[in-house]
């Protein structure tokens, strides 16, 4: 059956109206909804802007025209193309395309982790409490909102004070504030669909709590979760840039792009390009985040659906 | 779609209405004639009593609020000491005996004349309290329980009993600092609550006899201080200062340029060199007493060796630093007294010499390299100059971690002797060689549980050997020239041999309006004084 | 489903009304009493010497062990705990390590400065950002969409202390057109009597219009900013809200019926995600107030969150607590707010 189509058949296979199998059926849903991606301009744009990055980073080493950390004090601040450095060089005379290119690498560690860990916690305390109701309930959201009353610059602050300054403890701090928004969320959503006929279906053909969380409301939750991650991306390269302007994130001399912003804004009246170039490179991953964001919510809507 | 258009239209409209509308001459306007209004950062002040006060922003307030038996002359700061709220005085034979005379005709703000027995009261009142500063005083050998004998007021006169013979010179050197700042005996007490010398209420409030008295101090936000008409030396001409928290350099200059404040304190290299360019503002350079250092921790197994301190001292870019990102705000200097004091000495023996280091490293037999942890506060030039040993360490095969934190984080670890290295800033308590000479070349026991953290020498766990007895001998030298030869010896010595780099002086660069004068920080000795100032 | 009126009698939907009231303060102070024995664990075990915080690097050793006595250090955790909340039920919140003063005054200062730029800020934010969000959604795939995307996601993408330092260089810089740093300028500052702290609100119970304008030239930027980057959180939304109630069936049905366009997107649909839209108004508005630290501290603004901030980096424990109590009560009164909107209006909650 499925091993013999042939090359123009895969095709057909995945698009068919009348699947065969439980996998086909997945497959080509999946293949739908790429076909839907791929028809969203903006959202190709977003994705391309973040393949780039992942071969920027990988390949940092043969793409950077400098070392990040080769330090030159008398040919510091220089502007744009001046003496070989095309993004010019910063108060140290590194030179700042190359600091971009290796911090690439950081920022992806950063921004991956986090968006890891804190979705994932966020989902499952949000769903369990929203469907289970009463008493874990009342606890899961009680937990919730001391977290989410906090300050949570404080928090993180705090966190990464007690546990050191780094990038792991910094990332573990942003994913230990980021993760409660997600849980309400969750839990909103699943409030909405607990009751609904069609969970109630499901309910009568017998499937068990975690078996409707996880296959069932999970998905509906996730829409809404992920135009929420994505906005958050931004936030989240920015809440590791905070934490590294006040010395708790990324340590020197490495190359983290906020930390590269904190370091330049001081020279942001004359100099203006060492604080913005790091931050046009903020500026376009977030975008292309949100971008990216926003195509895959139409394809993984199942209450939008794509259009 | 009509609607949609409409709320587009009225949501733009709004937003530019807001921006637009706003009557210009609301948005910005110059300082008016008898004002002076300054920038500068003032987080760390935490409180207002001399007795307490301790830093950089809080003994700029008291230098103008309260008066104090001998003082500096802001215009000419190079005289030394000079008759303050004392007229004059007279050492005892045995040199342990100063008796001042107090000026007459003098009062405070609340109308009360200054006698001797304010003067005593103010300085009994920082010895029994015991604050942080109090070590200035309690040095000399006054305590809780001698001060009725040793610090005594009759008539119009005032003496003070030291435990031995100390160089005149050093004892009116303390007095100037904050803490001999003379209170209103009557006020303080009236507000005296819980036995506590009016500790509480001083903290946010004055009650002095100097040319200012503060009306409002918001922390971190800002101190307004308003002029003593009845000021001895004549009412001052700017009638209120207003110090503002302003964190930014780039702010503080816009606000200069704009005209909304007549002086910025904390413009750094760049923003000094684009306000200067600007019409109508100068900026002026003050040679301050605070030096910047770096220091090795002798319980570090490859840092105790003195051939590999040596070695570090040659790997430091202190030209490269002076010139580039320090310009202009910081001068190579390598020995533990900031020049304008009693035994200075202008020596660099040091420079960057990668070849050297790497001799000097051979020889102590670490070819191989070795790591160190070095603690650095938050502070961008911190952070750089840090940056910049990582850099020429490296090229002798010396790999430095850095560790940055906040500045009580990073003390809290120094003090506790956890740092093999640190990079830091050192400014001097009051006026005298003493104030370094006690903290750099002085640890007379360097065990673990005897917790000296107030000594440098200690937190790098460094015994200094003969410099001990060398200061001790210093502090109490009479004779003024010989005290500066013990000193300069002192110096030298430590420049080779101690686990202490000092790389730097700072100068600190002041943003003004031109038509500021008569403005003085205080040079190295003591701090910015607001009443000779003009405009 | 269709909006479904509550059928029980009054006198039992009062009962259930005081029950579900007595929950939530309930639960309002297990999240307080949470919040600060987290916050106080945290201050205890933060790498910063408290002692040293108080007297300073160079106090002796007498000082250190009188003053380590005097904070009661050398009880248990838990009983330093104790002590700190019977003051604080008592409504003391201890004087702050760092200036000698009572923590609620501290907070009473800075909280109004706060409470009045992140008001201001949501207010822009809401005016603009929810009418975008509609327009989007309705607008679907069209340029007002994409223009509303581009609009929301560069304010998104945007680091704050980069576009404050740049927009106070353009507009207060070389265009004058707004007041510097600051609440005020420092010739208007306490001038108006404090009532409740904030200057907007304290010069027009003054009457002293110059004030207020001069207060309006200074707020007007750093709210905007705020409001800009509400805006941008608010709008998408509001589009991803309205795109999913727009796409349902009731929709369809009121459309098919014949009502009016304007009707079935501002009645239907928007009635519809008026909840979920407080929720996040909410949210955002908590955002804001619990201190946009970088814009307070760019702007000079004497706000919370820079209070907050230094207060932990100096381990001023106290002034800490106090703040973040505050904050935290705020936040959770503005979430429970939402909560009961939820539970009371939301039918498919029921």
């Amino acid at each position: 059956m499925t091993d013999q189509v042939s090359q123009s058949g895969w095709r057909a296979w995945l698009t068919t109206d009348t699947p065969t199998s439980r996998r086909q059926a997945k497959l080509s849903s999946w293949y739908h909804g790429w076909l839907a991606f791929r028809g969203n301009t903006m959202a190709m744009f977003g994705l391309g802007i973040l393949v780039f990055l992942i071969l920027i980073a990988i390949f940092a080493p043969l793409i950077a025209p400098h070392d990040p950390l080769a330090q030159d004090l008398g040919n510091r601040l220089k502007p744009l193309g001046e003496s070989g450095h095309f993004l010019g060089t910063d108060s140290l005379g590194r030179d700042i395309l190359s600091r971009l290119i290796y911090g690439a690498r950081i920022t992806l560690y950063i921004v991956i982790l986090v968006a890891l860990i804190a979705p994932v916690v966020g989902l499952f305390i949000g769903t369990v409490a929203g469907y289970t109701g009463g008493i874990i309930d009342a606890t899961l959201m009680r937990i919730t909102d001391i977290f989410l009353a906090f300050p949570r610059l404080v928090l993180a602050l705090a966190f990464v004070a007690a546990l050191g300054a780094g990038i792991e403890n910094a990332v573990l701090a942003i994913a230990l504030t980021a993760w409660p928004p997600y849980a309400r969320i969750a839990r909103a959503e699943t409030l909405t669909i607990r009751n609904s006929d069609y969970i109630s279906a499901v309910r009568l053909q017998g499937a068990g709590p975690l078996r409707i969380i996880t296959k069932h409301i999970w998905p509906l939750c996730l829409s809404s979760l992920i135009v929420r991650i994505t906005l958050d991306m931004a936030g989240i390269i920015l809440a590791a840039a905070g934490l590294g302007f006040l010395g708790m994130g990324a340590q020197p001399p490495t190359p983290e792009w906020g930390a590269m912003i904190s370091e330049g804004r001081r020279f942001i009246l004359d100099h203006w390009w060492v604080a913005t170039m790091p931050g046009l490179a903020i500026f376009t991953v977030s975008l292309a985040f949100n971008l990216l964001g926003d195509g895959l919510r139409d394809v993984l809507d199942p209450k939008d659906g794509g259009s | 779609m009509k609607q949609v258009r409409s709320l587009i239209t009225g949501a733009i409209f709004s937003v530019s209405a807001a921006a637009v509308a706003l009557p210009a001459t609301y948005a910005s306007a110059d300082t008016p004639a008898s004002m002076l209004v300054i920038a500068t950062r003032i987080d760390d002040i935490t409180t207002l009593d001399p007795a307490e006060s301790f830093e950089f922003a809080g003994s700029d307030v008291s230098r103008n609020v309260y008066g104090k038996l001998v003082n500096f002359d802001p215009l000419d700061l190079g005289k030394g000491y000079q008759p303050d709220l004392a007229e004059s005085w007279e050492v005892s034979e045995d040199g342990r005996t100063i008796t001042f005379t107090m000026r007459e005709g003098v009062t405070f703000h609340s109308g009360n004349p200054v006698t001797a027995e304010d003067a005593e009261f103010s300085l009994r009142r920082a010895v029994i309290l015991g604050k942080t500063p109090s070590f200035i005083l309690t040095q000399f050998g006054f305590t809780p329980e001698n001060v009725e004998e040793t610090i005594k007021a009759d008539g119009n006169k005032l003496s003070i009993t030291t435990d031995q013979k100390y160089a005149t010179s050093f004892v009116l050197n303390c007095l100037t600092s904050t803490i001999g700042g003379i209170v209103d005996k009557k006020t303080v007490l009236a507000n005296e609550a819980d036995g506590d010398l009016g500790n509480a209420w001083l903290k946010t409030n004055t009650a002095g006899s100097g040319a200012y008295k503060v009306l409002r101090w918001n922390p971190s936000e800002s101190v307004t201080m308003q002029s003593n008409p009845d000021f001895y030396l004549g009412a001052p001409a700017m009638k209120r200062v207003i110090v503002r928290h302003i964190q930014e350099s780039a702010t503080q200059r816009l606000l200069l340029e704009k005209g909304d404040i007549d002086v910025a304190r904390n413009l750094n290299p760049e923003d000094v060199a684009g306000a200067s360019k600007a019409p109508n503002i100068v900026i002026d350079s003050e040679l301050r007493g605070r030096l910047m250092y770096t220091s090795f921790n002798q319980k570090h197994p490859m840092l105790s060796k003195p051939k590999v301190v040596e070695a570090l001292k040659y790997l430091i870019d202190y030209e490269g630093m002076q010139n580039s990102f320090l310009n202009g705000q910081y001068t190579i200097h390598q020995a533990f007294l900031p020049r304008t004091y009693l035994g200075e000495i202008d020596d660099k023996p040091y420079s960057l010499d990668i070849e050297k280091a790497k001799a000097l490293l051979k020889e102590a037999g670490v070819e191989g390299g070795f790591e160190i942890e070095a603690g650095v506060r938050e502070a961008q030039e911190r952070v750089e100059i840090a940056q910049s040993l990582q850099n020429t360490f490296a090229q002798a095969g010396i790999k430095l971690n850095l560790t940055i934190g906040t500045g009580k984080q990073i003390l809290t670890k120094y003090r506790a002797r956890e740092l093999d290295m640190y990079i830091g800033a050192w400014g001097p308590d009051y006026p005298d060689p003493q104030t370094n000479a006690g903290t750099f070349a002085f640890n007379p026991d360097n065990g673990d549980k005897v917790k000296a953290t107030g000594l440098l020498a200690y937190r790098n766990a460094w015994e200094p050997g003969e410099m001990n007895a060398m200061t001790e001998a210093a502090v109490i030298e009479g004779d003024t020239d010989k005290r500066r030869e013990m000193y300069e010896e002192i110096q030298r010595l430590h420049q080779q041999t101690a686990p202490f780099a000092i790389m730097f002086q700072k100068i600190e660069q002041v943003g003004r309006k031109e038509s500021v004068k008569n403005l003085t920080l205080g040079s190295a000795i003591t701090d910015v004084s607001y009443w000779p100032v003009t405009k | 489903m269709t909006d479904s009126t509550d059928t029980t009698g009054r006198t039992s939907f009062f009962m259930s009304t005081l029950i579900k009231l007595a929950t939530t303060l309930g639960a309002i102070a297990f999240t307080m009493l949470g919040l600060l024995f987290v916050t106080f664990m945290i201050g205890r075990v933060m790498p910063i010497d408290p002692v040293i915080a108080v007297v300073g690097e160079r106090a002796s050793k007498e000082l250190y062990d009188t003053t380590f006595l005097e904070m009661g250090l050398d009880k248990p955790l838990i009983v330093q705990f104790g002590y700190y909340l019977a003051d604080v039920l008592q409504g003391d919140f201890g004087m702050s390590r760092l200036n000698g003063r009572p923590v609620a005054e501290d907070i009473a200062r800075v909280f109004p400065a706060t409470l009045e730029l992140a008001t201001l800020g949501t207010f822009i934010g809401v005016f603009i950002g929810v009418p975008l969000g509609v327009v989007a959604a309705v607008k679907r795939g069209t340029w007002i969409d994409q223009v509303a995307r581009v609009i929301a996601l560069i304010g998104y993408s945007m680091p704050i202390f980069w576009l404050g330092l740049v927009s106070l260089l353009v507009f207060y810089g070389i265009l004058g057109w707004v007041g510097g740093p600051g609440r005020v300028s420092i010739f208007y500052m306490d001038i108006v009597p404090p009532v409740t702290g904030m200057i907007l609100v304290d010069s027009i119970l003054d009457g002293n219009w110059e004030v207020f304008w001069n207060a309006v030239s200074h707020i007007i930027l750093p709210a905007s900013l705020l409001g800009y980057f509400s805006l941008a959180y608010i709008s998408r939304m509001t589009r991803s809200f309205m795109l999913e109630q727009l796409s349902a069936e009731y929709i369809t049905t009121a459309r098919v019926k014949g009502l009016s366009e304007r009707s079935v997107i501002w009645k239907h649909a928007f009635g519809n995600i008026k909840v979920q839209l407080i929720t996040v108004i909410a949210l955002s508005y908590a955002g804001l107030l619990e201190g946009s630290v970088l814009t307070e501290i760019i702007f000079s603004w004497p706000g919370i969150g820079s209070y907050i901030t230094t207060a932990l980096l100096s381990a001023d424990m106290n002034a800490v607590l106090g703040g973040t109590v505050v904050v935290g009560l705020v936040f959770v009164c503005l979430n429970v707010f939402s909560d009961l909107l939820y539970k009371f209006y939301d039918p498919r909650a029921k």
